[in-house]
């Protein structure tokens, strides 16, 4: 190559180099893990960046993605639908904290029937998921139900084919409420479905259910809201029949114990209260009780407070659930006790 | 003459024309169908923000900007890396090695490398450059894109070489010039045409690859040229778009599929275009 | 003469000059290999990676997990056959489908077309080569399946359940997703593919051969079946090839639409899993000890299955030309 050729490269390789260069030093906070809260952290983000400058960065590569990023120190934090036990935590040297409140709904596609139409209450539903229940008519759906016109319609169970958070608390709840299910199948973002088919995403699971009679399928609350889905009311632990809506998520979070649940251990499934939806959940944030880095994570602890702060209304336009007040004083104290160097 | 056979042959010879008929209205049609549901969907997505603007936390406007510059640069960073790899190991296969055993391992290992799944590809840089570097980077992303390029280029480049009539690379050779110098300057130039068709095919098949970038460059809500940070780029946040509920970012989705596709496209279309110019 | 020619170019050292040529040369040559042998590096790498990261999963269940059919991520109990199973049958049915009709094309291309048009559907053909694969599989969830779950699906269930075989094979309430559905598109996927090399292949036939068939009376099926295939076998075996190890690897496309269960059913119409889907549905999300190696051997045994397509087709190739004469 002609010399002048070569320098001309050289010059250009170097520029390029150093206007790169330059852009690492103005580095974002970073986060990764749950996609079920991407939206509203990414909502969160961009407005703290027009308050304050400060950017982050976040990705939704599943919960498994965002504890193994956490522990390997690739992030600064990590995101997650299923909380750590006190156990995990310890032995990581993570504290975890929750932000928002999320639900699962059990949705249908039964001819004739609307939405809130049917009632289910926790062991009938194992029942369907576990195949023992076949049939839209069956004896133990039809006692729930003596006013519905259930058709002879076989059921078609449509659950995550991909690891999901949803899937956590969807499982987690039937473990609760099923010794065949929790012995059979047991709760995890990626369980072995004794029966039905499996759709990718919260899309295809309604997609399916919208497409095949008689289908089963469970999806996340904003996505039931937005696309107008045939959605299932269920008998909470108190008895009474509840719809899925923000005010039951919320009553579901206010009951639960978080103060004295270590490390917010606590998987708002079947939780007390009359109005309470109980297949809850919320979803949590993993940070090191000794940061590596102390100023990043004092960076992400202040995010995250003007968020339960200023984030309500982002949070609800979303269909997501904030914290009720006193959950977010027990997070605050958490924050003290547990953090060290962050000065919170 | 036997007509009972002759009409038999005779239909025998209609009935697999008109399969071949229906075979090509078959491709055609499903080509019909997808490419008009992408063009309806992807145009009602389409307005001058895309090109513009971030992407967008669901509920606000938005573009497409920042993964179009993700994809543009870790594409023309693969490119840059893997082309001159790909060009000088398809050389020494056509020129150097052309019988040797060495040569024909090499290939049955490029063609294994070339078939090879872009997921398999994306864990191992995964396991190489995003474990040892501690985070994802657009690096490891350009780096995935890199090694689905090279097979590529190693097979039109050596395919191509291979087409070069013998006479040019003696004439060279009777003047006295060095095997080296026959390459460069005789036989590289007779190929060229072709070599520059491997490597636009190299674009346009990464163009559309998601799964190798879903583990190494990630994705990015916001714009950045940081190599040594995530970064955005079109199939991820297609990806990520078409698979959430929320309307807007569907069409977001479908905007950035149309816009992939019609890069794909008028990329294969030049490809061919220079290939049977150089022919005619 | 000479004396005077090279007067022009000053002293000319011969010696010097053929030796800066044979150092620049063996320079170019070692370049050029070093390259070739980064191929061969990156292929080792990605074996050596691959049986890195599934090293514990590798231990723990050795060889009995390619023929285990359990997947569960709770027990950490995982076996490699649904995935394995899915991904040989999608391949398989998606080559049935579109090896003929990719042969088809190629024949309707270089025989029927009229010429004005020959160029415009053959460009329109290879852009379904150009469609990135996960437009293919959101199509195909909201779009495909839907329709299939509506008529055809219905349909076969109903024209086969009485047929002894067929009937087990198209069994199973109408899903719209699964097996079925997931290699129809992949033979759409893989059809330009086929078509293309066999269309290329096809054309250099030389017109002699054909003419010489033509002159003896033959119709143009005949003149196809009886010279031009047999003459372009290698390459649309080799086209075929190409196209298998395609529709190995292919996963955007089928993980929507293949449903996703870690079973083993006999009906087409029932949901599956391939390996790439199976990786791509759940390595992000994949936490425990053994459920990421797990996902990773399966992607080392992809790896593998690849490679011994890949020899098989260079085997029968090789056979091929020998019993063809080389050309």
């Amino acid at each position: 190559m002609k010399p002048i050729f070569r320098r001309l490269t050289a010059l250009s390789v170097g520029v390029a180099a150093g206007v790169f260069a330059v852009q690492a030093l103005a580095a974002d906070m970073t986060g990764a893990g749950a996609t079920f809260p991407y939206p509203i952290y990414a909502k969160w983000a961009e407005a703290y960046r027009a308050k304050t400058g400060i950017g982050l960065n976040y990705q939704s590569i599943g919960s498994g993605g965002g504890i193994a990023q956490i522990k390997a120190k690739t992030v600064d934090f990590g995101a997650s639908d299923k909380p750590l036990s006190p156990g995990e935590l310890d032995a990581a040297g993570l504290t975890q904290f929750p932000t928002v409140i999320g639900g699962v709904v059990p949705v249908v596609n039964i001819p004739g029937i609307k939405a809130g139409e049917l009632v289910l209450d926790g062991k009938t539903l194992a029942d369907i998921c576990l195949g023992t229940i076949k049939y839209w008519d069956d004896a133990a759906i039809k006692k729930l139900n003596p006013s519905a016109n259930l058709p002879h319609l076989a059921v078609v169970g449509v659950h995550r084919s991909d690891g999901s958070g949803t899937s956590f608390i969807f499982t987690n709840y039937l473990s609760k409420k099923s010794p065949a299910w929790a012995s059979q199948v047991g709760a995890a973002t990626s369980v072995e479905w004794p029966s039905g088919i499996g759709a990718k995403g919260n899309e295809g699971v309604a997609g399916n259910v919208k497409q095949t009679n008689g289908a089963l399928g469970y999806v996340e609350y904003a996505y039931a809201k937005q696309n107008n889905l045939t959605y299932v009311r269920m008998i909470n632990k108190d008895g009474k029949a509840v719809s899925p809506t923000a005010e039951a998520f919320q009553a579901a979070s206010a009951k639960a114990d978080w103060v004295h649940s270590k490390g917010f251990y606590v998987v708002l499934t079947d939780q007390p209260g009359a109005a309470s939806w109980p297949i809850a959940g919320a979803t949590f944030i993993l940070v090191y009780k000794n940061p590596p880095d102390a100023a990043k994570t004092a960076d992400v602890l202040k995010f995250f407070k003007w968020a339960y702060a200023e984030g309500d209304k982002m949070a609800t336009d979303l269909d997501y659930v904030p914290l009720p007040d006193s959950t977010i004083a027990a997070i605050a104290k958490s924050w003290h006790e547990n953090i060290q160097g962050v000065g919170m | 003459m036997n007509s009972v056979l002759y009409a038999r042959r005779r239909f025998t010879d209609r009935m697999f024309l008109v399969l071949s008929v229906a075979a090509a209205g078959f491709g055609l049609m499903f080509l019909g169908l997808i490419l008009y549901t992408l063009l309806v969907q992807g145009f009602g997505g389409i307005s001058l923000k895309v090109f513009t603007e971030n992407t967008p936390p669901p509920g606000s406007d938005g573009g497409l900007l920042n993964a179009m510059i993700g994809s543009v640069v870790m594409s023309v960073l693969a490119v840059a890396v893997g082309t001159p790899v790909g060009i000088l190991a398809g050389t020494y296969l056509a020129e150097y090695g052309r019988h040797t055993r060495l040569a024909s391992a090499i290939r049955f290992f490029n063609d294994i490398l070339l078939s090879a799944p872009s997921i398999v590809i994306g864990l191992f840089i995964y396991e190489l450059l995003v474990i040892q570097m501690g985070h994802f980077s657009a690096i490891a992303g350009a780096a995935s894109l890199a090694v689905i390029v090279i097979p590529v280029v190693v097979r039109t480049t050596e395919n191509m070489l291979l087409l070069v009539p013998n006479s040019l690379r003696e004439a060279g050779t009777a003047l006295g010039a060095p095997m080296s110098f026959v390459i460069r300057s005789v036989t590289w130039r007779a190929a060229r045409a072709g070599i520059v068709t491997g490597a636009l095919l190299a674009v346009a098949r990464i163009s559309g690859e998601t799964a190798p970038l879903l583990f190494t460059a990630l994705n990015n809500q916001f714009g950045s040229w940081n190599l040594n940070a995530p970064m955005a780029s079109l199939p991820a946040v297609i990806f990520q778009f078409a698979m959430s509920p929320y309307e807007d970012w569907h069409r977001l989705a479908w905007a950035g599929a149309l816009l992939v596709t019609l890069a794909v496209l008028s990329l294969s279309i030049a490809a061919r275009v220079m290939e049977s110019s150089k022919r005619n | 003469m000479a004396g005077i020619a090279l007067e022009n170019y000053g002293t000319y050292d011969r010696a010097n000059v053929v030796r800066r040529f044979g150092r620049g040369d063996t320079r170019f040559r070692l370049l050029t290999l070093g390259a070739a042998l980064l191929v061969v590096a990156i292929f080792l790498g990605v074996l050596f990676a691959l049986v890195d990261g599934a090293w514990p999963a590798i231990k723990a269940f050795g060889l009995p997990f390619l023929w285990t059919e359990k997947w569960n991520p709770v027990t950490e109990k995982f076996g490699a056959l649904a995935p394995i199973y899915g991904t040989l049958v999608t391949s398989f049915v998606a080559m049935m489908i579109a090896v003929p009709t990719g042969i088809g094309i190629a024949i309707f291309l270089t025989e029927i077309c009229p010429n004005a048009l020959k160029r415009p559907i053959s460009i329109a053909i290879e852009l379904l080569a150009g469609i990135p694969s996960i437009i293919y599989g959101i199509w195909g969830l909201f779009i495909l399946a839907p329709f299939l779950q509506s008529t055809i699906q219905p349909w076969l269930i109903e024209v086969f359940a009485n047929v002894p075989v067929l009937s087990t094979l198209f069994e199973g309430p109408p899903y719209g997703i699964g097996v079925f559905t997931a290699a129809l598109i992949l033979s759409i996927m893989i059809l330009p593919f086929i078509s293309a090399v066999t269309r290329d292949v096809f054309e250099t036939v030389p017109p002699m051969l054909k003419e010489a068939a033509y002159g003896l009376g033959c119709t143009r099926w005949e003149v196809m079946w009886h010279v031009v295939l047999p003459y372009s076998r290698t390459g649309v075996v080799g086209g075929g090839m190409l196209a298998l190890g395609r529709a190995l690897g292919e996963t955007m496309a089928i993980t929507f639409v293949i449903g996703n269960a870690h079973r083993i059913s006999p009906s087409l119409l029932a949901p599956g899993t391939t390996i790439s889907a199976a990786i791509a549905n759940e390595f992000t999300e994949a936490l425990g000890d053994l459920y990421v190696p797990s996902l990773i051997e399966l992607g080392l045994i992809l790896f593998f299955i690849t490679f011994l397509v890949l020899a098989a087709a260079q085997l029968l190739l090789r056979r091929l030309e020998a019993s063809g004469g080389k050309r």
